[in-house]
C-alpha cells in the first residue's frame, strides 16, 4: 500500500506541512518494498489559482491508496481526491512524518 | 509555534485595531503577518520600517510585439473580456481588463502574444516599535487578490517565528470568505472572529464561520461594540453558544479605538481604562484556549 | 445618471449613504438602488420593497462530453486557472476557478467542451414608490464577483431610462470587483472616515479613480472623530468634498438595527441633501 504525506521535508523525521493545496512535499511511502520518495510541490507558490486542484492531480499521478495531512483539503482539492478515490485522514499537524504514520497505525487520526 | 488568525467576515468590526493590539502585548515573542493585503492598515499601529521590500507577482498579462504583429484581429475576436482594444490600427491590450487568461498568446499567427508575469504589489519584513518583527504586504490597484500574497505573507512570517522560536504567529486576516480567507486561516491553531452586532456583522459571522467548520479550527469570538445592540449581541452569543465557539470578551462601544488610532497608538498603548483591561483579559484568554 | 459609492476600507459607511440617498432621492423622483455587493450584499436590510421579480443569472462554463473526449489534456493545459484537471480517463471542472475565457472549449480537437450556463447567482429587483431596489447575490461557493456585477449593471441600464438617477453600492477595496462597479459610472463618491485607516486607504481608492480616469467627491463619515488630516488631504490635492457625516453613537444604534437614519436627524439629512444638490446640478448640466 502507498501512502502519501503532506511534509515541509524528504526525511521520515521531517515535520508535516498542516496544508494541502500549498504543501512544500508530498512524500510517499510504499509499505511493501519500504521506499520513501517525494515530489517538490513548492513551485505551486507561484500559482495565484488553483493550487488545490493542481497539487491533487499531481497526488493522483503519484498514485497513493492513503493521504495523511493536516487540517485537510479546501473544497476543490477535496472534490478531485475524492473523484481520485484516495482516502483522507487528518490530524497530522506539528509532528513529524515518522509520527504521524504511527498515529495513522494506532488508528488515531481522524477520517476527512 | 501557535498560529493565530482574526478574521471578521465584514469590515469595520475593529479587527486590525484588536490584531494590533494583540501584536503589542505579544512584544517580541510573537511575529506578526498582516493578511489583510487589499487594505492593509496594521501598519499605521506598529510603525515598521519596511525594511527587506519583495516584488510580488501574480497572474499574468498579454503583451503584444507590434514588431510582429500582423493586425489579423485574431487575438481581439478570442478575447472574452474586450481587452484588446483597436486604437488607430494598432491593437493593445487593456491591462484593467486583461484576465491573464492566455488563450490570445496561445493562438497568435505570428507569434507576437506573450504572457508576462505581474508585478501586483510588495511584500516587507519590517520591524515593528515593539523590536518584533511583522510581514506585510501592499496589493497594487486593480489587483486580483488571490491566495497567493496572503499565502507568501504567512509563510514568511512562519519561517521567521521557526528560525527565531518565536511562541506564535498572530495573522490579521483577509476579509470575506473567498480564496484570500481561505489563505489566511488553513494551518491555523487558533481562529478568532471579531463581530460587531448589526444585522449585517451577525450574518457575515455565519458565513465566515462556515469556513473555519470546514477546516475544524477552534474558534473564539469578540463582539466589539456589544452595547450598542444589546438584542443582536444575545443572538451572537445564543450563536456561539450552538456553535461551541469560545466568548472570548464582548467590548464596549468606545472612542477611545479611534482616538488611539489617531496617533498612531493601539489601545493597550493608550493609558489606563476600561477597553484597555478588556483587551488585555482577552489577550490573556486567547493564549489559555490556545495553549488549553 | 450612474452615481457609484466606493471606498478603499470596508465599514465606512458606504450602505448606510447609499441607502439612505436613495430614500432621500425617492421623496421627489425616481431612483434605482443596486447593491453590487454580491459576496455579501447589505442595503437590502435596509430597504422595505416589495419583490418585483427574481432572475437566475448565469456564467458560461465548460461541460464534459465522455463520448467526444480523446483524453488528449490539450483542455488542460491551456486552462491558466487550473480550473480544468485531468484525472486519467476523466476530465474535472472547478466552476469557482473558471474565468470563462473559452480557450479549452474552443481549442479542444473533438468538441468535448461544449460551454453551457452555470447559474452563479440570483438578482432581485424590488420597488417601492419612486425607489427601485437591486440587490444581485452570489451563490455560496462561486469566487466571481466580476461576471454578477456586471450583468447586474446591464440589467439596470436596459431596465431604466438615461435619466432616471442610479446609485451603485460597490464592494469595497480597490481590487477587480470595485473597478467592475465604477468603471462606466459618471461620477464616484469616495467615502471615508477621518482617521489614519480612513486616509491611507482614502488615497488607495483616489488612485484606483485616477487610474479609471473616473470625476470622484469624497463624503467624509464620522466626521467629528480622529483628526483632520482626510480633509487636508483633500485641500491639497484638489478633491471636492461633499458632505461631512456627523459621528454619533445613535446612528450605530440605528444601523444595527437596520433602520434609515435621515429621517430621524436633522443634520444627517442635511449633508444628504447637500449630495443630492450636486448630483442633480451635474445631471442637469450633463444632459445640456
Amino acid at each position: 500500500m502507498k501512502i502519501a504525506f503532506t511534509t515541509k521535508g524528504v526525511y521520515w523525521e521531517s515535520v508535516m506541512d498542516s496544508r494541502f493545496g500549498r504543501t512544500e512535499y508530498i512524500l510517499v511511502y510504499d509499505d511493501e518494498t519500504k521506499e520513501l520518495t517525494n515530489f517538490d510541490n513548492r513551485s505551486i507558490n507561484n500559482e495565484a489559482h488553483g493550487a488545490g486542484p493542481k497539487t491533487a492531480q499531481k497526488l493522483y499521478e503519484l498514485s497513493p491508496d492513503i493521504l495523511i495531512t493536516g487540517n485537510g483539503p479546501g473544497g476543490n482539492a477535496a472534490s478531485v481526491i475524492q473523484q481520485a478515490g484516495i482516502k483522507v485522514f487528518i490530524g497530522a499537524s506539528e509532528m513529524s512524518v515518522k509520527e504521524a504514520y504511527e498515529k495513522y497505525k494506532k488508528d488515531e487520526l481522524e477520517g476527512f | 509555534m501557535k498560529e493565530i488568525v482574526i478574521i471578521s467576515g465584514k469590515g469595520g468590526t475593529g479587527k486590525t485595531s484588536i490584531t494590533a493590539s494583540f501584536a503589542v502585548l505579544g512584544g517580541n515573542n510573537v511575529v506578526v503577518a498582516d493578511c489583510d493585503v487589499d487594505a492593509a492598515d496594521m501598519h499605521l499601529l506598529m510603525q515598521p520600517d519596511f525594511a527587506l521590500p519583495e516584488d510580488f507577482y501574480s497572474g499574468e498579462l498579454a503583451v503584444i510585439d507590434q514588431d510582429k504583429c500582423t493586425q489579423c484581429g485574431d487575438c481581439a475576436n478570442v478575447c472574452r473580456y474586450d481587452a484588446i482594444p483597436v486604437i488607430k490600427k494598432i491593437y493593445i491590450v487593456d491591462t484593467l481588463s486583461c484576465e491573464g487568461c492566455g488563450y490570445c498568446s496561445r493562438i497568435c499567427p505570428t507569434e507576437a502574444i506573450t504572457n508576462i508575469d505581474l508585478m501586483v504589489g510588495k511584500w516587507y519584513v519590517s520591524t515593528v516599535k515593539t523590536g518584533g518583527v511583522m510581514v506585510h504586504a501592499k496589493l497594487g490597484v486593480g489587483a486580483d487578490n488571490s491566495g497567493k500574497l496572503v499565502a507568501k505573507v504567512k509563510n514568511e512570517a512562519k519561517q521567521i517565528a521557526t528560525v527565531n522560536n518565536k511562541e506564535c504567529i498572530i495573522i490579521d486576516g483577509s476579509p470575506g470568505i473567498g480564496c484570500p480567507v481561505v489563505s489566511s486561516i488553513s494551518g491555523a491553531n487558533f481562529v478568532i472572529l471579531v463581530t460587531e452586532p448589526s444585522a449585517s456583522g451577525l450574518h457575515d459571522l455565519r458565513r465566515v464561520y462556515e469556513l473555519v467548520k470546514k477546516f475544524k479550527i477552534k474558534a473564539g469570538c469578540i463582539i466589539n461594540k456589544a452595547d450598542i445592540n444589546n438584542e443582536v449581541t444575545g443572538e451572537i452569543e445564543k450563536f456561539l453558544k450552538k456553535e461551541n465557539i469560545a466568548h472570548i470578551s464582548s467590548l464596549p462601544y468606545d472612542e477611545t479605538f479611534t482616538e488611539a488610532m489617531t496617533e498612531g497608538k493601539t489601545i493597550v498603548e493608550y493609558g489606563k481604562n476600561k477597553l484597555n483591561n478588556s483587551i488585555v483579559e482577552s489577550w490573556k484568554k486567547v493564549q489559555l484556549l490556545v495553549n488549553n | 445618471m450612474n452615481i457609484a459609492i466606493a471606498s478603499g476600507k470596508g465599514g465606512t459607511g458606504k450602505t448606510t449613504l447609499s441607502t439612505n440617498l436613495a430614500a432621500l432621492f425617492a421623496e421627489t423622483q425616481k431612483v434605482v438602488l443596486s447593491d453590487l455587493d454580491v459576496e455579501e450584499p447589505n442595503s437590502g436590510l435596509f430597504i422595505k420593497a416589495e419583490l418585483l421579480l427574481e432572475e437566475n443569472k448565469f456564467k458560461m462554463m465548460p461541460e464534459w462530453i465522455e463520448d467526444n473526449c480523446s483524453l488528449c489534456g490539450i483542455c488542460q493545459d491551456v486552462c491558466n486557472f487550473h480550473a480544468v484537471i485531468q484525472l486519467g480517463t476523466k476530465i474535472m471542472i472547478f466552476p469557482q476557478l473558471c474565468h470563462s475565457c473559452y480557450a479549452c472549449s474552443e481549442l479542444c480537437p473533438g468538441e468535448a467542451l461544449p460551454m453551457i450556463p452555470k447559474k452563479m447567482g440570483v438578482l432581485k429587483h424590488f420597488n417601492n414608490g419612486n425607489l427601485s431596489f437591486i440587490e444581485s447575490r452570489l451563490d455560496i461557493g462561486e469566487e466571481q464577483a466580476v461576471p454578477l456585477i456586471s450583468q447586474t449593471i446591464q440589467y439596470v441600464k436596459e431596465k431604466f431610462s438615461d435619466n432616471i438617477i442610479k446609485i451603485y453600492d460597490a464592494p469595497p477595496g480597490t481590487s477587480c470587483p470595485v473597478i467592475e462597479a465604477t468603471k462606466d459610472a459618471d461620477f464616484v463618491m469616495l467615502v471615508t472616515e477621518p482617521t489614519p485607516f480612513g486616509l491611507h486607504d482614502l488615497k488607495l481608492a483616489v488612485e484606483t479613480m485616477k487610474e479609471l480616469k473616473k470625476d470622484f467627491g469624497v463624503v467624509v463619515n464620522r466626521y467629528g472623530i480622529g483628526n483632520n488630516d482626510v480633509l487636508e488631504y483633500c485641500i491639497t490635492k484638489d478633491i471636492l468634498v461633499l458632505a461631512k457625516i456627523p459621528n454619533d453613537r445613535r446612528i450605530a444604534e440605528l444601523y444595527s438595527s437596520g433602520k434609515l437614519i435621515y429621517n430621524q436627524h436633522p443634520e444627517v439629512r442635511k449633508q444628504l441633501e447637500n449630495i443630492k444638490d450636486y448630483i442633480l446640478k451635474i445631471n442637469q448640466s450633463s444632459t445640456r
